[in-house]
């Protein structure tokens, strides 16, 4: 049942057009409403899927066989740092992209944290040029809400979204925006444009100086608590104001029990409320600070046990609408020094399917049609993306990724196609494995390596 | 310096001196040191921890018996002056209790229970150096069981005890095992 | 004994004791001729003091030389460290000159956790930030003994060597060897939150059996103080009469403008030990004091001053303390290399 390596025969040589043609035999591809999951045949041509079926008639097209090995929509990524411009040193897009397209993904949303800030229509179309020529997946800029991340002054959303970058998703992730005036504001004015506003909810009064989560684990560690209520007190404000003024808001990696509670209500009263988690907050504590090693320091931090599995119900049920890597690559030596002169912010990218289906789909709490819609569909709904997170039909973009839950689990390396080498799961045993990854019908990643 | 050499009655886990036996060695060694000391003048004795201690305390029972004369006595822990250290784990120390006239001047008659290859007794030379300016220092032993690395030797022996160096010697002493007994066995299993 | 002093909790209670015992045997040396032991003889102790203090430092040094180790002393002003060495770089270096034992004390806590994956050598925390400062903890328990179990109290007297010799051995006050400190109540006073003293203590006093409360301001306890293995009050009039030590904690002034209290009037108003409040402990309670005090602010200098107070002794019995701890930590066997498991990833 075990995929062994794709094989791949058909005519070198043949014309371009036939390359671009590829049949992947033997796929499962997950339920999706119309039909049960099921083994099936799929062909992809001129970017697209153009039929989903067995028994397909291969001539000219390059076979992968697929057996055992899953067929999941390209995923979507709503928060990554790609650090460029400004902090090469720890990511670039080329290498960003590189490791997103490992992990999976077809398309990944740029935060605005950058050095300059992506504030202005020059900077947020930079770097998605530079997403477009390094070409492993598409990169969609998001933009400051603010000026230089400033929280002052609103920043040239407008400009933005009619760019070529054309942003809908505004962010200043790493900052929280914390006038609730301010917040107001650029919550109404991007119904213009269907924007969405993307709040990192952490209250910067409360957190002055903040470690790690406020518990046990910081008052035996001696490190500066960062209590829940600091996230949970902005997430209740923000929800009441975009009910308020009517618009969009999503919230970025979710972290506490207290926070789901907030936006199950929300929700619940049909408020335009959307929410993602991180990985590693599925899965990970603050017991792992034991030892103090600043892999594991995050903004937010890891939580306790109790948070953990609220958060894993909340996407169960779709409370938590999906799955954002929130990718903050570091160089070595902000990693490696006292935790308080420590970076915030863990690696993700080429981890993140992986850690979904050890915290979520092993579980039993999701299935793979659950997971294509957290980690694909609802991404790149809330996203505005158009051609991603489409369900794998006939007619559907080809952007997809084939991926093998059976494949034996093995030690995360640090070593991977990031700069950086911050991630919280090296040496850890984590399942299955990315086999290949589609970008409109072009591999990207085949046979679990660059293409 | 005449010591008892009865030849060694067995080699596995069998008695080398029984109660009565060590009652007599401790009373022998008592009147030796009285006529090698002038009657005692100006001795203290000070045991090495851990059985040396109690055999200490005897003999200045046995001499206050015997003459009427309190000798004072004392304990002197070496563990801080041993040449092993880093052979082994820290070691927990034993009490050095000195008595109230100190060492300066005295005659000190180190008491341990059994001498080896003297590097305990040279670790109490040592020790014994950083307390004071003795007069003269003597050794007193229940049992000499030979191989000495250093040049060390006692003055009283209670037993001597030719042994092999596979062989262990075991002291067992009523104050700190309920028991008066000397034993010999292979290889360090207990009799 | 393990091969790092990190935390208090790494110490169990016959560790404890251990330290505790070994202590009170070498506290006799300060009496001798020649106060040096030379068990410690060609080993190197290398104190690591980013945060500026003489009076540990020296403690430290004292009782290194006092067991003949040499001693080099690397503080963070005017080093390559106040050029922007990182930590990691300033290991490496000790490592390369050989050191058996660091003595870290740094404004971070968890430095010493860090420093422990970079060298061989033991690494003994001198305080890391508001973690824990354990070798305070234990010349504190060793004071709370010696003060209070030593004639005839809850520890047991081991019978001087012989009865013969005019006047018997020396009386040995405080010896307790062997002793706990089970059922002491002990009060500690002041900003828990920001004390590693406190933290150190609380664990420590714990293991050995003693009942420990800590008395402040809620601002100024941990969130999450009750899973600690203490009681908590925040009316310090009621605890004095039950207590048998009160412990006062140095409380800084910078913590009034980032609102832990409103005024340091107010403070010492409400948990400062005064001459009022030192009256209403029992006869025999004793009050302690890791330093440097605020004479006036949480201690009153009359009670800092009383026969109660064991302020200056605490600091005789430091350099006790931590000869045991240096003894116990390399007094044996030399460790091989990379035994401690991997911090660094």
């Amino acid at each position: 049942m075990t995929a062994g390596h794709p094989a791949t025969t058909g005519n070198p040589g043949t014309a371009a057009e036939n390359q671009a043609r590829w049949l992947i035999r033997g796929v499962t591809v997950p339920g999706d409403g119309e039909h049960g999951s099921r083994v099936t045949d799929m062909l992809l041509g001129g970017g697209s899927v153009t039929a989903v079926e067995s028994g397909l008639n291969h001539s000219g097209a390059r076979v992968l066989d697929a057996e055992g090995l899953i067929a999941l929509p390209g995923l979507v990524d709503l928060h990554t740092h790609l650090r460029e411009p400004g902090r090469e040193d720890a990511e670039t897009v080329e290498t960003g992209t590189a490791a997103a397209a490992l992990g999976g993904y077809t398309a990944v949303h740029a935060m605005a944290n950058t050095d300059p800030v992506a504030d202005t229509a020059g900077v947020v179309e930079q770097v998605w040029r530079l997403g477009r020529t390094a070409g492993h997946c598409d990169v969609q800029p998001v933009g400051a809400v603010t000026s230089g991340l400033a929280g002052t002054r609103l920043a040239e959303l407008g400009t933005m979204a009619d760019s070529a970058a054309r942003v809908r998703v505004f962010s200043d992730d790493g900052r929280c925006v914390s006038d609730p005036l301010l917040m107001r504001r650029a919550l109404e004015y991007v119904k213009a444009f269907d924007g969405v506003i993307a709040q990192h909810a952490q209250d910067p009064r409360l957190t002055e100086g903040a470690q790690l989560n406020e518990g046990e684990m910081s008052a035996r560690l001696g490190l500066a608590g960062w209590p829940a209520v600091a996230e949970e007190a902005i997430i209740a404000r923000d929800c009441l104001l975009a009910a308020h003024v009517g618009s969009a808001l999503h919230i970025c990696h979710v972290s506490t029990a207290g926070s789901v509670e907030i936006i199950r209500w929300a929700k619940s009263k049909g408020w335009p409320v959307t929410a993602e988690v991180t990985p590693h907050h599925l899965l990970l504590t603050d017991e792992f600070a034991v030892d103090y090693d600043p892999v594991f320091k995050v903004n937010p931090p890891l939580r306790t046990e109790a948070d953990v599995a609220e958060l894993r119900r909340a996407l169960a049920e779709g409370t938590i609408d999906c799955v954002a890597t929130d990718h903050a690559p570091h160089p070595v030596e902000a990693k490696e020094t006292e935790w308080a002169e420590a970076a915030f912010g863990m690696t993700g990218l080429e981890t993140a399917l992986r850690v979904v289906q050890l915290a979520m789909v092993d579980t039993g709490l999701l299935d793979w049609a659950g997971v294509a819609d957290r980690m694909s569909v609802r991404p790149a709904r809330i996203g505005r993306l158009t051609g991603q997170g489409t369900l794998l039909a006939a007619g559907a973009p080809a952007n997809l990724t084939l991926y093998d839950p059976a494949a034996p689990a093995e030690a995360v390396v640090p070593a991977g196609a990031s700069k950086s080498r911050n991630t919280p799961f090296a040496g850890m045993e984590l399942p299955g494995r990315v086999v290949a990854t589609f970008l409109r019908g072009v591999p990207t990643v085949l046979d679990g390596k660059l293409a | 310096m005449c010591a008892a050499t009865n030849p060694v009655a067995g080699r596995d886990g069998l008695a080398v001196l029984d109660a009565e036996e060590i009652r007599r060695a401790l009373t022998r060694i008592a009147h030796e040191i009285l006529e090698r000391t002038h009657g005692g003048d100006e001795v203290i004795l000070l045991g090495i921890p851990t059985r040396g201690v109690p055999l200490a305390r005897r003999l200045a029972a046995r001499i206050g018996e015997f003459e009427g004369l309190k000798v004072p006595c004392g304990s002197l822990d070496v563990t801080m002056h041993r040449d092993d250290l880093r052979l082994h784990p820290a070691r927990a120390l034993g009490r050095t209790d000195l008595p109230p006239g100190g060492v300066d001047g005295k005659t000190v008659v180190l008491v341990d229970d059994v001498l080896y290859s003297g590097r305990t007794v040279r670790a109490a030379l040592d020790a014994l150096n950083d307390l004071g300016r003795p007069r003269a220092v003597q050794l007193a032993v229940l049992v000499d069981r030979g191989h000495r690395e250093l040049p060390i030797r006692a003055d009283y022996v209670g037993k001597n005890l030719p042994t092999s160096q596979r062989e262990v010697v075991h002291v067992l002493l009523a104050e700190v095992d309920a028991q008066d007994s000397v034993t010999i066995s292979d290889d360090g299993r207990q009799p | 004994m393990k091969r790092h002093l990190i935390s208090a909790a790494d110490l169990s209670r016959a560790d404890a004791l251990l330290i505790l015992d070994t202590a009170e045997e070498l506290a006799g040396l300060a009496d001798r001729p020649i106060k040096k032991l030379p068990t410690l003889r060609g080993r190197t102790v290398v104190n690591l003091f980013y945060e500026d203090s003489t009076r540990t430092r020296i403690s430290f040094e004292a009782a290194a030389k006092r067991l003949s180790a040499d001693v080099i002393n690397f503080s963070a002003k005017g080093s390559s460290v106040a050029k922007g060495e990182s930590l990691k770089d300033t290991a490496l270096t000790l490592e390369a000159m050989g050191a058996d034992a660091v003595v870290i004390r740094h404004g971070a806590s968890g430095a010493a956790h860090r420093l422990a994956g970079w060298v061989r050598g033991s690494v003994l925390n001198a305080g890391d930030g508001t973690h824990e400062h354990p070798t305070q903890a234990l010349l504190d328990a060793f004071t709370i003994r010696r003060r209070l179990t030593g004639q005839g109290g809850t520890g047991g007297r081991e019978a001087p060597p012989c009865a013969g010799g005019p006047g018997g051995a020396s009386p040995r006050v405080g010896t307790a060897r062997g002793a706990g400190l089970d059922g002491l109540r002990v009060t500690i006073v002041g900003d828990v939150l920001h004390s590693r003293v406190a933290r150190s203590n609380v664990l420590l006093l714990s293991t050995l059996g003693a009942e420990v409360t800590l008395a402040a301001p809620p601002t100024l306890l941990p969130h999450a103080v009750g899973s600690w293995p203490c009681a908590v009050s925040y009316d310090l009039d009621s605890e004095l009469p039950k207590s048998d030590v009160v412990m006062m904690l140095r409380v800084q002034q910078e913590r009034m403008t980032a609102a832990y209290f409103p005024s340091v009037r107010e403070y010492s108003r409400r948990y400062g030990l005064d001459v009022a409040r030192m009256a209403r402990l029992p006869e025999h309670a004793i009050v302690m004091h890791p330093g440097p005090m605020n004479r006036g602010v949480e201690i009153a200098a009359e009670v800092a001053d009383s026969v109660r107070s064991t302020i200056v002794e605490q600091v005789a019995n430091g350099v006790t303390t931590r000869m045991a701890v240096l003894y116990l930590l390399l007094g044996g066997t030399e460790f091989p290399a990379t035994e401690f498991p991997a911090v660094t990833r």
